[in-house]
């Protein structure tokens, strides 16, 4: 594997600490080096085929961004995403880490699937951790073996989109993956209370004649789990290996669900949260004339509760941006609202919105943005040498330009399916390069 | 460093909101949040005009034009209602309803709308059990849509036919209207507000004119939210007090259909919001009393009052097929805007 000398960029690596001009030397798909400008140990060494040099003067460089919440739709939709387009659309982005919903066909719930997504055939651009199904085919009733799990590469359990609502269930899938070191995720819904319904519950709702899912249908569950959590902890000292239950709370959309896991934190818990682009940009509002790229689960929510995931945001209580990318083929969106899958794309939007908005508009620090999408979400689920340049750590690397407006078209995206909100948004910073541990998995037309 | 907080930053600029009153489409009747009070005003007197209009003469206007039914649910009034009133126009019109059809099939609205328009389709009219569907259809088609009822969300030529049978009877002679033509006058909507289109559209309607509505039904068919649909909204849960302040009652039926697992506890509903002669002539002697129907006699509202001379159940059928003529008129009357691939 050949040897990348990025020169001239400057370095920000929130975990590391770094925020400066530096060289970096990338060999074996690793962070060799990390020194002044001119000053690693390649001296003057010419490019050649066994060297490649990038010029990053003017640019910036970062660790490559992480998400660890993405539908590749891989094994068994591939109309809609395979995990070689999924991942490209996410190097484009400027991700280097993704982490797999099992909501697949079949879900992933055996280390046989785990296996299959990780493995050279599928072709990805980047890594990919698939997080596994906490029951057997997501229905809440029986444990899968998380042990073999993970083994095979899972890095957190989850019945994403079909939420555990039994308390019993919930508790034995917190002590079986506390047990074997894994996070649970929880999509957060109670669905007993949210059935037929396509929006959030309140005066829009009713305005367009759509059923609405109330607020308490998110933070209820969050509540609940967060108890569970609270008992299991053992006051802080965790189960007899002395490890203490990890409780995720995925896409965050309402401002209780927030206060909760602000809570939580402050009584000791390991509880952390994360939210998407569209749910600290867009409210119920956007539905507008039934749009169906304004329908995913959570749905938009209201101005309060959009304020309140800026506020989480800025504020620190939320651990990660994550984007719930979830591709739906065109035909399967152009229809009745109601009649129409939840879910939007962001893998190639969620960079430039949260630089756009979070850092330009609210004025969140650059390196705190970053590590909201790398550094923060690799620690949470526990990515061993991910969101963080430090020699050593994977080469995973994002090179690009945090100040260049570009306007984001749909038809361009690299994703098998075009569906976002966010089509002709304007965003800020354009990814010039993406490298996955050492090789380059994007390059911009004009890099 | 101290992130600044919600309360002293600026509100996001986002890209603007596309209402869902927006129509794309001029010919188009989606909700009445689109229409102005000169729109209204041109319905109104069209309506008038078509409707004493020579019979041969007016089937003229639009001699063998081509008018799609397009019907996703069962309707007496509404289907037969547009499909005489386009017939009184001369056009030609086809029923396409679910059962019967392609879409007993799995055939989506997007593509029996484009077959409709292959077809030769000028104008579609939609019933369908969707909110929003007759948006997705003027999207994918290009033609005018004729809202007859989307799902719980609105039902717009019954409101503007209510409206004409109001008028009629509490300002005679009156068509160009104002913000002030209904001032002072309280129209009270009893019953199943959260599953009815027609409520909807009536409570966007009528304030525009300065009319009050007062809506009225138990919590569990009638959210508190639903005062926040639009200005000049109340809510009034005591049936007696709404009727006593109203010169018009409209009674809803209870949608059945579209319950979802809500139960209703019907003895306690009849109890409560039953229009009996009773209760209307001990507080509301006066007032006109309407339906949009279909009427259930013995539970929203008894038979005597149904039939009772109070009651403009039938008037309001009556003033349906005039403004679907003007209705139909405006659809095709407005320059084609070329649709994709037509």
């Amino acid at each position: 594997m050949s040897t990348i000398l990025i020169r001239n960029g400057h370095l920000i690596d929130p975990a590391a600490g770094v925020d400066g001009l530096k060289d970096i030397v990338l060999r074996d798909g690793r962070v060799a080096e990390v020194a002044e400008p001119g000053k690693t140990t390649l001296g003057k060494a010419k490019p050649g085929p066994d060297l490649q040099m990038i010029d990053a003067k003017g640019l910036t460089v970062a660790p490559g961004l992480v998400d660890i919440h993405v539908h590749l739709r891989e094994p068994g939709q591939r109309h809609k995403e395979t995990i070689a387009t999924g991942t490209a659309a996410a190097a484009a982005g400027g991700f280097t880490s993704v982490a797999a919903m099992p909501n697949t066909v079949p879900t992933n719930d055996s280390p046989e699937i785990t296996r299959w997504m990780q493995a050279p055939e599928r072709n990805a651009a980047i890594r990919v951790f698939p997080i596994g199904a906490a029951t057997r085919a997501i229905k809440g009733e029986v444990l899968n073996d998380y042990a073999a799990l993970k083994s095979a590469g899972v890095v957190a359990v989850t019945d994403d989109g079909h939420p555990i609502l039994k308390d019993s269930i919930m508790r034995e899938v917190l002590i079986n993956a506390t047990r074997c070191g894994l996070s649970v995720i929880q999509h957060a819904e109670d669905t007993r209370m949210t059935g037929g319904c396509s929006m959030n519950a309140g005066a829009t709702a009713f305005r367009l004649g759509l059923r609405g899912m109330p607020p308490e249908a998110e933070y209820g569950l969050v509540e609940r789990d967060i108890r569970l959590v609270t008992e299991l902890s053992m006051n802080g000292k965790g189960d007899k290996n002395g490890h203490r239950p990890h409780l995720h709370v995925a896409h965050t959309s309402t401002a209780q669900a927030v206060a909760a896991v602000r809570q939580a934190r402050r009584n000791g818990l390991r509880v952390t949260c994360e939210v998407a682009p569209h749910h600290f940009l867009l409210t119920e509002e956007h539905v507008g004339a039934y749009d169906t790229n304004a329908k995913m689960n959570p749905p938009l929510r209201s101005a309060e509760d959009r304020d309140a995931m800026i506020q989480g945001i800025l504020d620190g209580v939320v651990d990660a941006i994550a984007t719930d990318h979830a591709p739906h083929a065109s035909h399967e969106k152009e229809v009745e609202f109601e009649r129409a899958p939840n879910g939007i794309t962001g893998l190639e939007s969620a960079l430039g919105l949260s630089l756009r908005w979070l850092h330009h508009e609210w004025k969140l620090p650059l390196g705190r943005v970053l590590s909201l999408l790398s550094a923060q979400p690799a620690a949470l689920l526990g990515l061993r040498g991910r969101g963080t340049l430090s020699v050593g750590s994977f080469a995973d690397v994002l090179i690009f330009d945090p100040k260049q407006e570009w306007v984001f078209q749909a038809k361009n995206s690299r994703s098998k399916s075009k569906n976002t909100p966010f089509d002709g948004w304007t965003m800020q910073g354009k990814v010039h390069w993406t490298i996955s541990e050492g090789r380059v998995a994007f390059q911009a037309a004009t890099a | 460093m101290p992130p600044k907080t919600v309360e002293n930053r600026r509100a996001p600029m986002t890209p603007e909101v596309v209402a869902s009153t927006s129509e794309s489409s001029a010919g188009s009747l989606l909700s009445v949040n689109g229409l102005t009070l000169e729109a209204v005003s041109e319905i109104l007197a069209q309506a008038t005009v078509l409707e004493r209009e020579d019979p041969l003469k007016r089937a003229e206007r639009l001699a063998k034009r081509r008018i799609a039914l397009l019907f996703y649910e069962s309707s007496t009034r509404t289907r037969t209602s547009f499909e005489l009133a386009a017939k009184g126009l001369g056009a030609d019109t086809t029923l396409v309803s679910s059962l019967s059809s392609s879409i007993e099939k799995g055939e989506t609205l997007k593509d029996t709308g484009l077959t409709l328009r292959a077809l030769g389709a000028e104008a579609i009219i939609l019933r369908h059990p969707n909110s929003g569907a007759p948006w997705l259809l003027e999207r994918e088609t290009g033609l005018p849509v004729l809202n007859a009822g989307d799902g719980m969300h609105e039902h717009p030529s019954q409101a503007l036919l209510d409206l004409r049978t109001i008028l009629a009877h509490l300002r005679p002679g009156v068509e160009t209207v104002t913000a002030e033509t209904l001032a002072g006058v309280t129209v009270s909507i009893v019953g199943d507000i959260l599953h009815s289109r027609v409520a909807r559209s009536n409570m966007l309607l009528l304030p525009k004119l300065g009319a009050t509505v007062v809506l009225c039904g138990p919590k569990e068919l009638l959210p508190e939210t639903a005062a926040q649909a639009g200005p000049g909204i109340e809510i009034e849960r005591d049936l007696i007090r709404a009727i006593g302040r109203s010169q018009v009652v409209m009674m809803l039926r209870i949608q059945a259909e579209r319950l979802a697992g809500l139960q209703v506890d019907l003895e306690e509903y009849k109890t409560r919001y039953q229009l009996t002669e009773e209760r209307l002539a001990a507080h509301a002697p006066t007032a006109l009393v309407m339906h949009p129907g279909p009427i259930i006699r013995g539970l929203e509202l008894t038979g005597e009052v149904a039939d009772g001379p109070q009651s403009l159940i039938l008037e309001q059928v009556h003033h349906g097929v005039a403004i679907r003529m003007a209705l139909v008129l405006r659809a095709l009357s407005q320059p084609a805007r070329k649709a994709v691939g037509a």
